[in-house]
């Protein structure tokens, strides 16, 4: 449904596609948790392409494909003077072989505390919250969940370095995230052995093929609460095309581990977004 | 992960190649003085057609902009120039150069040298030496 939405407001796009002063790709794309990002990390970018004074909205839905799970995920964000970023996203993971569906909302907000991702030696850095509702509780409280809700925090810093490899400009960021959430929240937060938010470290580095296209690489360090089964980290090498300031296609590879008992879980990440 | 990282470096480097360590100065890859007039006649020309950023320019001597804008691309980029202006903080005093504004003149500035055929990585050489007086022209 989301994504019937996306493509009838992308038939709105000729008619209003005007878009941010932003150069091309400084938006980032958006994460499965609907923050400007990676696939499955936010970075300090804010969404969209509003500068000073100007502002954007941002929509995208976007399907992960492992062996055993599918996670369909869709959201809107607005941004505000390239300092504030309010996002919501839905996610909806089925058990594609074990059977049944988890939800949940995710509204965030994000900060552009300081720096300039182009202009400044310092990192543009960001602090963000992002509070989740699970909507399908019971199968993660059988499993020994203790939250249907839960609030992340983070701090993101990014940076872009000019003419690093082979003369393209290369994009690091890293993230620390205070959180309870067991596989980000769809199984759930903390346990009742282990209810304590945990500090842990997520980071991407890209590559600007040049200004349309983004080849890296991402990490996501996660907590492990539950005893059913062990939960471990995410990674994924990803291709981002902004097509231009309006529209851009993401694709990955990823690699999600061992979920709720389902070994490697590998396969792919497909992601459209629109922005004006 | 690390088994991942050393595939995609693996890749970059396919893709990539090994672009030739520069020899001549970025001066020169741009190609010298006349490079460096086109680059910022293109510029001139970027900015009289930005209505967000041609305000700026309503009482500047055009002629003085253009000569010293050369002569400091030719000085920054290891020409034989010694840019002889007053500093970027001076010359910006009282205009209030926006994020927006920055962004906006970097795009310019982007879409000329894509005109003008300067290679990826001589255009991010030219960047990297502009892209940081951001903190010197920016909300003065």
């Amino acid at each position: 449904m989301t994504l019937r939405m996306l493509l009838i407001s992308l038939l709105w796009l000729p008619a209003i596609a005007s878009a941010g002063s932003k150069i091309i790709a400084t938006g980032g794309v958006t994460t499965i948790e609907g923050n400007a990002g990676g696939g499955i990390v936010p970075w300090a970018v804010i969404n969209g392409y509003a500068s000073s004074d100007e502002w954007a909205l941002t929509t995208f839905a976007g399907r992960v494909g492992v062996n055993d799970f599918s996670l369909n995920s869709g959201g809107v964000a607005l941004s505000l003077d390239n300092k504030w970023e309010l996002s919501y996203a839905r996610q909806r993971f089925a058990l594609e072989s074990i059977g049944g569906s988890l939800s949940q909302d995710i509204f965030s907000v994000k900060y552009h505390l300081a720096g300039e991702l182009l202009y400044t030696a310092m990192p543009q850095i960001s602090v963000g919250v992002q509070h989740k509702r699970n909507a399908d509780f019971a199968l993660p409280q059988a499993v020994g969940a203790k939250s249907a809700n839960g609030t992340d925090f983070y701090l993101a810093a990014s940076k872009v370095l000019f003419n690093q490899v082979a003369g393209r400009n290369l994009l690091l960021n890293g993230t620390v995230r205070a959180t309870k959430a067991n596989q980000t929240g769809l199984l759930g937060f903390g346990s009742s052995s282990d209810n304590n938010y945990q500090l842990l470290f997520e980071g991407s580095a890209a590559v600007l093929l040049n200004y349309n296209l983004a080849l890296g690489i991402e990490f996501k360090q996660k907590p492990d609460n539950l005893a059913f089964a062990a939960e471990q980290h995410w990674r994924d090498v990803f291709v981002a095309w902004f097509i231009n300031k309006n529209v851009s296609l993401t694709g990955a590879y990823v690699d999600l581990g061992n979920i709720a008992g389902q070994r490697s879980q590998t396969g792919y990440y497909l992601a459209l977004e629109a922005t004006w | 992960m690390v088994k991942h990282s050393g595939l995609v470096i693996a890749c970059l480097l396919m893709l990539l190649g090994c672009s030739n360590p520069a020899q001549t100065s970025l001066y020169q890859r741009l190609g010298a003085e006349q490079g460096i007039n086109a680059i910022v006649d293109g510029l001139l020309y970027q900015i009289e057609h930005d209505e967000r950023i041609v305000h700026h320019f309503a009482d500047s001597d055009i002629g003085r902009f253009r000569a010293m804008l050369a002569e400091q691309l030719c000085d920054l980029t290891g020409g034989p120039c010694q840019y002889s202006g007053s500093t970027m903080q001076e010359s910006h005093t009282g205009f209030n150069i926006t994020l927006a504004d920055y962004d906006a003149l970097v795009e310019g500035l982007i879409k000329v040298m894509q005109r003008q055929q300067i290679s990826l990585a001589d255009q991010n050489a030219l960047l990297a030496l502009l892209a940081p007086m951001y903190k010197d022209i920016s909300y003065r």
